[in-house]
């Protein structure tokens, strides 16, 4: 997708970086997680003043509304009553508040001679508390990417929320384990000048790096979470939530900025085709009796249960519904996601994809003819009961009124395509109001002086320094730096003793192939690359078995790295590979006799072919010379 | 405790600032709220409402609430400029929550605001909160309470409760008296501060000899300006008790497990604060709370088989005195410590000694001497759970001998609020004695129950955990 076809884009970046310190932002319990059911569950609700929540996310409020419960796993080593809220929180952690105050320093910021801990509402039940604690440490400075300038304009030091586990529908209530909930996690966010999707990638790629250089982060997968802010000119501000890669970034500002010139042209159209606010009424139309005798699956199971089938007309919409926004993604999608978030339907069907889904020329037509649609005119038609059937028309209804503006301000999630769906409405701006059981604390000039003396070095420098002490070759180095490996590089290679350049080549190509075959390598932690490097390092195992092992490690994660080794058939010895080549010379006597020592390479190529993955490369070859020398001489 | 309190205009004497910061203030024109832009002197602009100090930290910084809601401390040898945008008032958007549309036929429960705050307000622009306690705030908080009963609600004291004195326990038990005698309310809820909430609830139990409802104390252990409060919870269900019961006790409500579903009424003279934070701090000692509460269903299902009932008289004595000690004894305790007591007037010396009912030896003949000049010494034993029994060890015989009274399975503090109302009844010593020993509101039991310790139930439970790590 060149980025000449994309009109303007304004984004700005917020980046939530899980911190790995020892202890959790307010209590002492350990940052790690569990992937065991809590053996403790708790059983809340939360509650505001009717009057207090104008401003608060108008999703979670639906949901509150309904009286929403929440069930808290805990899990005794990594929850205590602090996150159970049934305890005060205790100081503020000072390792992570350094972490924070380095990285501000970094980037240049001004860092607050003191620090106030606030509580900002959240009644989602992700808090057992109701609120997020969070602390303004620093606002402003700035990071250099290419020759552009991007502002920094706020670090915060904040706790994480709880683990969404589960939702059980039927009894409205949200399962979280609270085993995340009180890390700590630096937020920092930049302003709104990214021009193109590669900037933003190239943004998030340098303030991952910093975060990483200062040593005490997490870099599992998920322990950095981008959030993008994207507008294009005429369009609205879109928050997408939690882009765990940064290779999706670009994919994401692009699509997003593609689905907000395609609403604005869909606006125009309607604007053309005259559709206005008072022409679209909300009148859902039962046409249950037209679906009497469908075929249709989805129908059929509805209407039996007692449900209906209710159809709404739009007005002037014909042919726009089915238009592509996004790769995959049309307006009708859209009004699906909002019909599914707001009344819990299934599925939304509308006429630019009908007939189809079991559904019959016939039955549109009939429906057209129900609803009185005129020849530019859509529909939107949902299976279901009738209460919830009428609320998902409303909720669809609501986001086609909305086209008519062009671009709604909503939140959304990034799809793993880079595509987004509709995840919630915006939130309005935060409550906020100060944690009353933490005092403020004073951040002295000597601290900060302290503190700038310890900064780590910068990750270019970092780049410089390995290049030279490592002889890396200069595309290599800067693929290490590029991903984000540069210090998981230097990490493996001091821990394994393994060739550096093996170590580069093993988290630059390998990785990158096996994700290119479809390895789930996610599932490959720097646990198993580095006790793999380090069997290599032992001798204990071949490099060449690297691809295998990782690609076993990544698909069954629960393996050990010898039982990987033992089951491709485990590492042979220089006697078993000495007599491999031996019989390999037999059986090729004739060849051999004819080309002498020219025929080391086909005879080595039929020796790798054996043993392959279980003896070095280097070794098998000084075998293969050596063999043939005996014989041929 | 109640949340700090914070009016519409703060003076600059009262906002925490140093001399020299108000002074500043001042000259640049600032006032607590102001609408401030700051030039910094590296060149950051902030803008934000100048907010009065909190009382601890360092009062030569400036706290400002920045437009993005954040609070920060800027020392201000570092504003290089400041400009005034405006000033801001401190009011509360809006009157809380629409008229209460209470069911009818509903019974009637008062409430009493003592300090304890069980609803409140936060004003998001400043942070300040706002206690509520009139009976729309309470019912626009809670708004379940409106298909419970119909509330009326005034405000007695408003202190914290680490301040409340014997002298408020009789504020309390005559107003307690005159609530049921002029608005005859099925029952009286308290919303009280939880440290000291089973002392109030043991004197009232004894003061109120005849009640027509139960008085049901209860509080929150996390403060109600938050989502997460118990306090709602325990305002149900101290509700439904209050209206329901068919018992006549002075109780405290309170949440039975973390979980925001059942409240338990327990004893006031059999109930302890057990835990500094948790929400289910109180636990009964030496006895099964008195009844339990499913706040989601509604239900009260009484758990003991004898309680005082309802009556159709209003008897209370409120009278206490305040001339009785309670003390912990501890290992190498001095006489001195206990002759004090003597030389100040005490009438009244409730004992924590060791396991059954023991202090040191050297304190015997302090005691026989106290006794002698018409103290009243009893005994309770600091390991709260069981009972006194002083025929065992020869301390504890002496000690009978030396005058005495065995306070059996009666908790210290339980036996500290019935001395002192005792003492606010007689001046006869021996007279207080005979009313000590009798079991005037459930406080003792000629049983000791195997059900009611938690021993063994907690770490069988708990070692079910895998082990740490």
């Amino acid at each position: 997708m060149p980025g000449a076809e994309l009109p303007r884009i304004k984004c700005g970046l917020e980046i939530h970086q899980m911190l790995d310190t020892a202890e959790k932002l307010f209590c002492s319990c350990p940052t790690k997680l569990t992937q065991e059911p809590g053996e403790i569950k708790i059983w809340r609700r939360l509650r505001l003043a009717k009057s207090e929540m104008g401003e608060v996310d108008p999703a979670a409020l639906f949901e509150y509304e309904k009286g929403v419960s929440y069930l808290y796993e805990c899990y005794n080593p990594t929850t205590c009553l602090v996150e159970m809220d049934e305890e005060p929180p205790h100081e503020l952690n000072r390792e992570a508040l350094e972490l924070a105050i380095k990285f501000a320093l970094m980037v240049g910021a001004h860092v607050f001679d003191e620090i106030h801990v606030m509580r900002k509402i959240v009644i989602d039940g992700s808090n057992t508390t109701g609120f997020q604690r969070t602390v303004l440490v620093a606002v402003g400075g700035s990071i250099k990417v290419g020759d552009k300038i991007v502002p920094i304009q706020t670090i915060c030091l904040e706790e994480d929320a709880a683990r969404k586990i589960s939702e059980d529908k039927s009894t409205r209530t949200i399962t979280y384990r609270l085993d995340r909930f009180g890390a700590p996690l630096i937020e920092v966010a930049t302003a709104p000048v990214i021009s193109s999707p590669e900037e933003a990638r190239e943004v998030a790629l340098r303030i991952g790096l910093l975060l990483r250089s200062l040593g005490r982060v997490k870099r599992e997968l998920g322990s950095i979470r981008q959030d993008l802010n994207i507008s294009v000119e005429g369009g609205a501000k879109i928050e997408v939530k939690g882009v765990q890669y940064l290779d999706l970034i670009p994919k994401v500002v692009a699509y997003e900025a593609l689905r907000q010139r395609s609403l604005l042209e869909i606006r125009d159209e309607l604007a053309r085709r005259g559709v206005t606010r008072e022409a679209l009424e909300f009148k859902p139309v039962d046409v249950t009796h037209v679906f009497a005798e469908t075929k249709s699956r989805i129908a059929k199971q509805a209407i039996s249960a007692g449900g209906v089938a209710m159809a709404l007309r739009l007005p002037g919409f014909k042919g726009l519904l089915g238009r592509e926004i996004q790769p995959g993604r049309r307006l009708g999608t859209e009004l699906a996601d909002r019909a599914r978030y707001w009344a819990e339907v299934g599925g939304l069907f509308h006429s630019d994809e009908l007939p189809g889904y079991g559904i019959t020329e016939r039955e549109v037509e009939e429906v057209r003819k129900v609803l009185g649609c005129g020849d530019l005119d859509a529909f939107i038609l949902v299976f279901e009961s009738r209460e919830k059937a009428e609320e998902a028309l409303r909720a669809a209804w609501e986001r086609a009124l909305e086209a008519l503006q062009g671009v709604p301000e909503e939140t959304r999630a990034a799809n793993p395509d880079g595509t987004t769906r509709y995840m919630r409405p915006r939130p309005g701006s935060a409550r906020m109001y100060p944690e009353t059981d933490v005092r403020p604390i004073r951040i002295t000039r000597e601290w900060l002086e302290k503190l700038q003396r310890e900064l780590p070095e910068p990750p270019e420098k970092t780049l410089e320094r390995l290049v030279e002490k490592y002889s890396l070759p200069q595309d290599m180095a800067w693929k290490l730096f590029d991903t984000q490996q540069l210090y998981l590089f230097e990490e493996l290679v001091e821990k394994t003793g393994a060739p550096p350049l093996l170590v580069a080549s093993t988290l630059t190509n390998t990785l990158v192939s096996l994700r290119r075959e479809g390895v789930p390598v996610e599932n490959i932690t720097e646990e198993h690359l580095s006790s793999v490097l380090a069997q290599v390092a032992r001798g204990t195992m071949a490099k060449e078995a690297i691809p295998d092992v990782l690609k076993l490690l990544a698909t069954n994660p629960a393996m050990t790295v010898e039982e990987a080794l033992r089951s491709l058939g485990g590492s042979l010895s220089e006697e078993e590979v000495r007599r491999i080549v031996r019989e390999i010379v037999a059986e090729n006597s004739e060849y051999i006799r004819e080309r002498g020592e020219r025929a080391f390479g086909r005879i080595m190529g039929l020796v790798m072919e054996k043993v392959r993955g279980r003896a070095d490369g280097k070794l098998v070859s000084e075998i293969v010379r050596e063999e043939l020398r005996k014989f041929t001489s | 405790m109640p949340p700090a309190r914070l009016t519409g205009s703060v003076g600059l004497e009262a906002s925490g600032y140093s001399d020299e910061v108000v002074k500043w203030m001042r000259e640049h024109g600032v006032r607590v709220f102001s609408r401030v832009r700051l030039r910094l002197s590296d060149g950051v602009e902030l803008r934000g409402i100048v907010m009065p100090r909190p009382r601890v930290g360092d009062r030569e910084v400036l706290v400002l609430k920045l437009d993005n809601g954040y609070n920060v401390g800027v020392h201000v040898s570092r504003v290089a400029d400041v400009d005034v945008l405006g000033e801001y008032a401190a009011t509360l958007e809006g009157k809380p929550g629409a008229t209460a549309k209470v069911g009818e036929g509903l019974p009637r429960v008062h409430f009493l605001g003592t300090g304890g705050t069980i609803a409140s307000r936060v004003d998001y622009v400043t942070g300040a909160v706002y206690p509520y306690f009139s009976a729309e705030e309470i019912y626009s908080m809670i708004p379940e309470l409106e298909e419970i009963a119909v509330i009326s609600a005034e405000t007695l004291f408003s202190i914290f409760s680490e301040d409340m004195t014997p002298s408020h326990w009789s504020q309390l038990a005559q107003h307690v008296k005159k609530v049921f005698e002029t608005e005859a309310p099925a029952g009286i809820v308290v919303a009280h501060g939880t440290d000291t909430m089973h002392y109030s609830a043991a004197a009232l139990a004894f003061a109120a000899r005849k009640l027509p409802g139960p008085v049901v104390f209860t509080g929150a252990q996390r403060s109600s300006d938050r989502p997460s409060s118990d306090a709602a919870v325990n305002v149900i269900g101290a509700t439904l008790v209050a209206a329901q019961a068919p018992f006549a006790e002075s109780v405290i409500a309170m949440h039975g497990s973390p979980d925001d579903r059942v409240v338990l009424a327990h004893r006031g003279v059999r109930a302890r604060k057990m835990h500094s934070s948790r929400r289910d701090a109180f636990m009964s000692i030496n006895s099964l709370p008195l009844a339990r509460v499913d706040v989601v269903s509604r239900e009260l299902k009484v758990l003991l088989g004898e309680y005082k009932p309802r009556s159709d008289e209003v008897e209370v004595h409120p009278r206490f005195s305040d001339k009785v000690a309670l003390v912990k004894f501890y290992p190498g305790m001095p006489g001195d410590v206990l002759e004090f007591y003597g030389e100040r007037g005490y009438r009244g010396l409730v004992l924590e000694g060791t396991g059954l009912g023991h202090v040191r030896s050297e304190l015997i003949e302090v005691v026989r001497k106290l006794v002698k000049d018409g103290v009243v010494v009893v005994m309770t034993t600091q390991c709260l759970w069981g009972r006194v029994n002083m025929n065992v060890y020869r301390t504890g015989v002496e000690l009978l001998e030396a005058g005495v009274v065995p306070a059996e399975d009666m908790l210290p503090e339980t036996a500290f609020a019935k001395l002192s109302w005792i003492l606010g009844q007689t001046e006869d010593v021996e007279e207080a004695k005979r009313l000590f020993r009798e079991n005037l509101a459930y406080e003792t039991s000629k049983r000791t129950e195997y059900i009611t310790y938690p021993g063994a139930m907690w770490w069988e439970h708990a070692i079910r955990t895998p082990a740490q790590g």
